[in-house]
C-alpha cells in the first residue's frame, strides 16, 4: 500500500485519535455518528415544522444532550450489572404502571402520567427497554430454542405490560413494547411452526382486539381503510399529510417552504406527523437521505449484536435494533396512509422528550453490551 | 430425543441468531419497500394531483340539499312548492373575522343590525366548514348591491336555492304550517347530518307534524375551491376524482282539504275572528280547515324582521293564533243535540212527552232563575222542538236529571275533554268539568264543591266547559255517522317525488259511541234537521233555497255573564265583549258527506252569523260547480 509511506496526515491522526477515544468511552463510533446526523437533521426538520420557533428547537436540542449524556453514560455500565438489575427494573416498571392506572394524570384524554412533582413522566418509556432486557434475562441461561413453557412465560412477561399501557391508552407505546419483546423470542430462535401458528391465530386475535379497542382507536382503523369516508373528521389527518407528502415531489419545497406545514393545515406537524413535513420540504430525496439513515443505524445495531458473545447481550442489542425499525416503519407507514394513525413518533426526529431519552438510553445499552464483548467472553 | 436436560450450545445459538438477523432483514427490506414505494406513489406518480390541492385549490364537501316535498290539496292543486331564490351564506372557515364581516353587510343594508346576536350566535353552532344561511330570498337590488363589494367578503356569498313558496298565500295557513330558518332551537332535535345545507324546517301545522316525510335525504357534491373558498373553473388534475352522491327529494303530500271549500270558508269569515272546519264524516278527511285571520306564510320562508314578527305576535286579532286547534270556547247550544242524545241513553226524558216553557228555570227550593234565552218563553215543546228552537229551559232540566256525573262521563264518551288526535300539533284538549276536576283544580275550599248551579247550566254549554271548533266537528262527525267516525286528518296520502307511488295512509277510527241505539240516533238527527227545516228552526233561514238536507245546530256562547236582573243589549256591549257565534251541522242529514263547525267570536246570534258561514262551505262542496277558470 502506498500510503504505508506516506506520513499519516493530520486527518488521519485526528480520526485515530478520536477512535482511541471512543474505544475508551466504549461508543461505537459509526453508530454515533449515524444517531448524531439523524438527530441534527430532525432539528433541521423540526425548527422549520414548528413554525420557526426557536425555544421549542432548543429545548429539542438540549433534551436530545441529555440523551447523550445517558448514552454514554449506561454505555459505561457492564452487561453482567445491566442484566442482574433487568428483573428489578421489570418489576419497577410494572408497579409505576399499575400506579399510573390507578393515580395518574389524565392527558388528551389517556392516562399515562405520572407526576412527581419535579417532572412528569410516562412510566411506559421504561418498559421500552425493561420488558425486552426482562424476556432476555430469562432466557439468558436457558438453552435455546426456548421450550414452549419458557415461551409461555415470556408471552406473560410482554403481555401485562402491554395490556396495562393500551388500556391507557397508548396504542403505539403498547406496539413498540409488545414488539420489543416478540423481537426477543424471535431472536432466541423461537420454533418455525410456533411462528406459522401463531400467525395462522392472528386473525382470531384481531377480532378480539377489536373487542377491546376504545372508539377512537376502532375508528382510526376503520378511517384507515378508508380515509376518504371522513374527509372532514378522522381522515383529515391522513388527507393532509398525504397533500403534504405528494405536494414535496422528487424534490421537495425547499426548507420552510412547505406550504401545508407552514399554513398549519397539517395537524401534529412537529410531533406524530413531522415525516410529512420532511417529506413536502426535502421531497423524495429527503426522505431516502433520512430513510437511509435509518437504515445505517438498524444494520450497525445488527452487526454489533450479532458480535455480542453471550445469549443476553445478542438479544438485547437486537432487540433494541429491530424495535428501531419498528418506530420508522410504523411512523412512515402512518403518515403516508399506509398504516393505521396509531400515534408512534419518528425517532430522533419528532418533537418530545420522553421518547428522545429512551431511544438515546437504548443505544448506550447495546453500546455497552458490545463494547465490553471481551470481558464477557473471558 | 430422550435427553430432558438440555445444554446450553453457544455456537449453535450465535448461528440461530445469524439466520434470525438475515430473516428479520428480508423482511424489513420488504417493509421499506412498501413505504418507498407509497412515497413513489405519492411523490411522483401523483404529484402534480396534490400540487393543486396544496395550492388551496381544494376539493370541498358541500351538501346537497333535498327537495322538500310538495303539498297538494286532494285533487292536486299546489298549496306548498319550491321556487328558486337568492340566499346570502357566510362560510365561518373562510371568513376571517365574522364580527367584521357581519357589519360590512349591516353597512351595505343587507343585514338588519337587529339581526346580528342571532345570526352571531346561529353561525357560531353550526360546523366551521359548512354555509350557514345569513340572509333568505334577497332582491335583485340586494344581489347587485352585494355583488359589488363581493371580492372583499371571502367566505360570503349568494347562492341560488330552492326556497319554500306557497301560491295561495294565507289560504289554509294554519293547517299547512309555514316553514323558516332553522333556529339553534331546532338544532337539539334534528340529526345535524340529513340537515346538511338545509335552509328551512317545518314549524308548525302539516309542515312541521309531516317534516320526516316531507325533508327527504340530502347528498353532497365534491367541488373545486380556490383559497378564498369560491368554487373554480377550469381544468385541475383534481377534477377527475370527484364524486358525488345525489339527494333524495321528500315526499310529497296529498291533503284532505278541498281548495274551494276552504276559500269559501275563509271568504265567509273574511274580515271577522273565528274559525271553521269541515270533515267527511265517512273518514275523518278535513275539508276546510279555517282560522281568521291568518297571516302570509311566504314572509316567514323569507324571515321575518324583528319589527314584522312582532306586527303579527301583538296584533289583537291575533293571526298567529289557530282557533280550530287551539281555541277552546263554551260549545254553548251547539251541545244540545249531545245532551238530548245523552237524556234518552239514560232514559231521563221521553222524547214526545211536551213540557212548558215559561222564559226561565229554577231548582226546587231556590229561587235563583236560570234564564231562557227567549224571555216570553217556548211555550209546550217535546225533545225535537227543544233542540230545533233552542229551548234553554228544557235542558236545564235535562241536566238537572242526568246530574253531573252521568253528564260527564257521557260528554267523554263523546271525545270531549281530550284531543280528537287530528295529525297535526298543538290540539288543546277543551274541559269537561266533573266533581273530581272542580275538587283538584281550585284553590280555595268553598270553591271546590259541585254545585247544583253549574249543573243546570251545563246542560245548554255554559260554565266550565271548554271546546274547541275541531271538537265540535268532531262531535257533528259522530253525530252524522251515528257513533261511529274517525280522527280527523289532513294528510291522506304521501306520494313518492321519484316514482309517483302514492301511498295511502288508513283512515283512523275514533272510539265508537254507542252505535247501537239507532233510535236514538236517528231522533237526535231529526231534531238537528228541525232546526234547518222546520217553521221555528233557529236557523230555518240558512236552508233556504237548499237542495240537499242539512241538520245543524246553532250556539250563542256568553263571553261575560249577564248579571240577575239585567238585561242583555247586544248594541251596548263593547264589539270584543259581544258573544261569540257558534253553529254545528251535517249534510245530506240522511247520508252525510260533510260536517261543519263555525265559530265566529263575538259574532253574537250562531243563527244569523255562524250558519250562514257553514251553508257557503257546503255548497262549494256538495254542489258541482263550474270548472275555475
Amino acid at each position: 500500500m502506498i500510503y504505508d509511506d506516506l506520513q499519516p496526515s493530520t486527518a488521519r491522526r485526528t480520526l485515530t485519535a478520536s477512535t482511541r477515544l471512543l474505544g475508551k468511552l466504549r461508543l461505537d463510533g459509526p453508530l454515533l455518528l449515524a444517531i448524531s446526523a439523524t438527530a441534527v437533521f430532525g432539528l433541521v426538520i423540526l425548527y422549520s415544522a414548528s413554525g420557526e420557533n426557536f425555544a421549542l428547537t432548543r429545548g429539542q436540542f438540549l433534551r436530545m444532550c441529555l440523551g447523550l449524556v445517558l448514552l454514554v453514560l449506561l454505555a459505561q455500565a457492564s452487561p453482567k450489572y445491566l442484566r442482574m438489575s433487568a428483573p428489578w427494573i421489570y418489576a419497577l416498571g410494572i408497579v409505576l404502571l399499575v400506579i399510573v392506572a390507578v393515580i395518574g394524570d389524565v392527558g388528551k384524554g389517556a392516562q399515562r402520567w405520572l407526576d412527581l412533582g419535579i417532572l412528569r413522566f410516562q412510566p411506559s418509556e421504561i418498559m421500552k427497554l425493561a420488558v425486552p432486557m426482562a424476556c432476555a434475562w430469562f432466557l439468558h441461561e436457558r438453552p435455546l430454542p426456548p421450550d414452549l413453557k419458557v415461551v409461555l412465560v415470556l408471552a406473560l412477561l410482554v403481555l401485562f405490560p402491554v395490556g396495562l399501557i393500551a388500556e391507557q391508552p397508548d396504542l403505539g407505546t403498547a406496539l413498540l413494547i409488545g414488539a420489543a419483546g416478540v423481537f426477543v423470542v424471535l431472536l432466541a430462535g423461537l420454533r418455525v411452526r410456533v411462528i406459522v401458528g401463531t400467525l395462522a391465530l392472528l386473525p382470531a386475535l384481531a377480532w378480539l382486539g377489536w373487542g377491546l379497542m376504545h372508539d377512537y382507536q376502532r375508528r382510526r382503523v376503520l378511517t384507515f381503510l378508508t380515509p376518504e369516508s371522513d374527509p372532514l373528521g378522522a381522515g383529515y389527518h391522513i388527507i393532509q399529510s398525504q397533500i403534504a407528502l405528494g405536494s414535496g415531489g422528487v424534490f421537495g419545497k425547499g426548507w420552510m417552504n412547505g406550504s401545508q406545514a407552514q399554513l398549519e393545515f397539517l395537524p401534529e406537524r412537529s410531533t406524530d406527523f413531522i415525516f410529512a413535513v420532511a417529506g413536502e420540504e426535502f421531497g423524495l430525496i429527503g426522505l431516502m437521505l433520512l430513510v437511509g439513515l435509518y437504515l445505517f443505524i438498524i444494520g450497525r445495531g445488527m452487526y454489533l449484536a450479532m458480535q455480542c458473545q453471550d445469549t443476553f447481550s445478542r438479544l438485547v442489542a437486537g432487540s433494541i435494533s429491530l424495535t428501531f425499525f419498528v418506530y420508522v416503519f410504523v411512523n412512515a407507514g402512518m403518515v403516508s396512509g399506509l398504516l393505521p394513525v396509531v400515534g408512534v413518533p419518528l425517532p430522533l426526529v419528532s418533537y418530545g422528550g420522553t421518547s428522545m431519552v429512551t431511544l438515546m438510553a437504548g443505544f448506550g445499552i447495546l453500546m455497552s453490551l458490545h463494547s465490553h464483548r471481551k470481558l464477557v467472553g473471558s | 430425543m430422550s435427553n430432558r436436560v438440555r445444554i446450553k450450545d453457544h455456537w449453535a445459538e450465535q448461528r440461530m441468531f445469524l439466520r434470525r438477523t438475515i430473516a428479520a432483514g428480508t423482511v424489513m427490506a420488504l417493509l421499506i419497500a412498501a413505504v418507498l414505494s407509497k412515497l413513489v406513489q405519492l411523490q411522483v406518480v401523483r404529484h402534480d394531483y396534490y400540487v393543486d390541492l396544496s395550492q388551496g385549490n381544494r376539493v370541498r364537501v358541500e351538501a346537497v340539499p333535498p327537495n322538500r316535498g310538495l303539498i297538494l290539496d286532494r285533487n292536486g292543486l299546489v298549496l306548498a312548492e319550491n321556487l328558486p331564490a337568492y340566499q346570502l351564506e357566510l362560510t365561518r372557515e373562510q371568513v376571517a373575522d365574522v364580527d367584521g364581516s357581519l357589519k360590512a353587510l349591516v353597512d351595505l343594508g343587507l343585514v338588519l343590525s337587529d339581526d346580528v346576536d342571532r345570526l352571531k350566535r346561529l353561525i357560531r353552532s353550526r360546523p366551521l366548514f359548512e354555509a350557514v344561511p345569513i340572509r333568505l330570498q334577497l332582491t335583485d337590488e340586494e344581489v347587485a348591491r352585494f355583488a359589488v363589494r363581493r371580492h372583499d367578503m371571502p367566505g360570503i356569498d349568494i347562492r341560488t336555492r330552492l326556497t319554500r313558496h306557497y301560491p295561495y298565500g294565507a289560504v289554509a295557513v294554519h293547517a299547512l304550517g309555514y316553514v323558516s330558518a332553522i333556529s339553534e332551537q331546532d338544532l337539539p332535535h334534528i340529526d345535524a347530518r340529513e340537515y346538511a345545507g338545509t335552509t328551512l324546517i317545518g314549524k308548525v301545522g302539516v309542515e312541521a307534524s309531516y317534516e320526516r316525510e316531507l325533508h327527504g335525504s340530502p347528498g353532497f357534491r365534491q367541488i373545486l375551491v380556490n383559497a378564498q373558498g369560491r368554487p373554480m373553473e377550469g381544468e385541475s388534475p383534481l377534477r377527475a376524482d370527484l364524486s358525488s352522491k345525489t339527494a333524495l327529494s321528500g315526499n310529497d303530500l296529498i291533503l284532505s282539504l278541498d281548495l274551494r271549500a276552504q276559500q269559501a270558508a275563509e271568504e265567509a269569515l273574511a274580515g271577522r275572528r273565528g274559525a271553521v272546519i269541515a270533515i267527511d264524516p265517512a273518514n275523518g278527511d278535513v275539508i276546510a280547515f279555517a282560522s281568521v285571520p291568518g297571516f302570509d306564510p311566504n314572509g316567514f320562508a323569507r324571515g321575518l324582521s324583528r319589527a314584522e314578527y312582532a306586527a303579527l305576535e301583538d296584533s289583537i286579532d291575533r293571526p298567529l293564533f289557530n282557533r280550530v286547534l287551539r281555541g277552546a270556547y263554551p260549545p254553548g247550544s251547539t251541545i244540545k243535540p249531545v245532551m238530548a242524545l245523552a237524556a234518552l241513553s239514560y232514559a231521563v226524558v221521553d222524547p214526545e212527552q211536551v213540557r212548558y216553557c215559561r222564559g226561565f228555570f229554577t231548582l226546587p227550593g231556590s229561587s235563583r232563575r236560570y234564564r231562557d234565552w227567549k224571555p216570553e218563553g217556548h211555550g209546550w215543546v217535546n225533545l225535537r222542538e227543544a233542540v230545533a228552537q233552542s229551548c234553554d229551559t228544557y235542558f236545564y232540566g235535562v241536566a238537572q236529571a242526568l246530574g253531573i256525573d252521568r253528564m260527564a262521563a257521557f260528554l267523554t264518551k263523546f271525545g270531549l275533554g281530550q284531543r280528537t288526535g287530528i295529525d297535526i300539533d298543538g290540539e288543546k284538549p277543551g274541559l269537561v268539568p266533573s266533581r273530581e276536576w272542580k275538587e283538584r283544580t281550585f284553590p280555595r275550599e268553598g270553591e271546590r264543591v259541585w254545585f247544583p248551579g253549574d249543573t243546570v247550566i251545563l246542560g245548554i254549554g255554559q260554565g266550565y266547559m271548554l271546546a274547541t271548533p275541531l271538537q265540535l266537528a268532531h262531535v257533528a262527525s259522530l253525530i252524522a255517522g251515528h257513533g261511529t267516525t274517525f280522527q280527523p286528518r289532513l294528510v291522506t296520502a304521501v306520494r313518492n317525488a321519484r316514482t309517483g307511488e302514492v301511498r295511502r295512509l288508513p283512515p283512523k277510527p275514533s272510539p265508537a259511541v254507542d252505535p247501537d241505539e239507532g233510535s236514538h240516533w236517528q231522533r237526535v238527527v231529526d231534531a238537528m234537521v228541525a232546526v234547518m227545516n222546520s217553521a221555528h228552526g233557529t236557523a230555518r233561514a240558512t236552508a233556504v233555497g237548499s237542495t240537499y238536507q242539512i241538520a245543524g245546530k246553532t250556539g250563542t256562547a256568553q263571553v261575560f255573564s249577564v248579571g240577575q236582573s239585567e238585561k242583555y243589549n247586544e248594541k251596548e256591549v263593547e264589539e270584543r265583549m259581544r258573544d261569540h257565534a257558534l253553529f254545528i251541522s251535517f249534510a245530506p242529514a240522511d247520508a252525510p258527506r260533510i260536517a261543519v263547525a263555525v265559530l265566529v267570536e263575538n259574532g253574537g246570534h250562531g243563527a244569523s252569523v255562524a250558519a250562514p258561514v257553514a251553508r257557503k262551505v257546503m255548497d262549494a262542496y256538495l254542489l258541482p260547480q263550474a270548472p275555475a277558470s
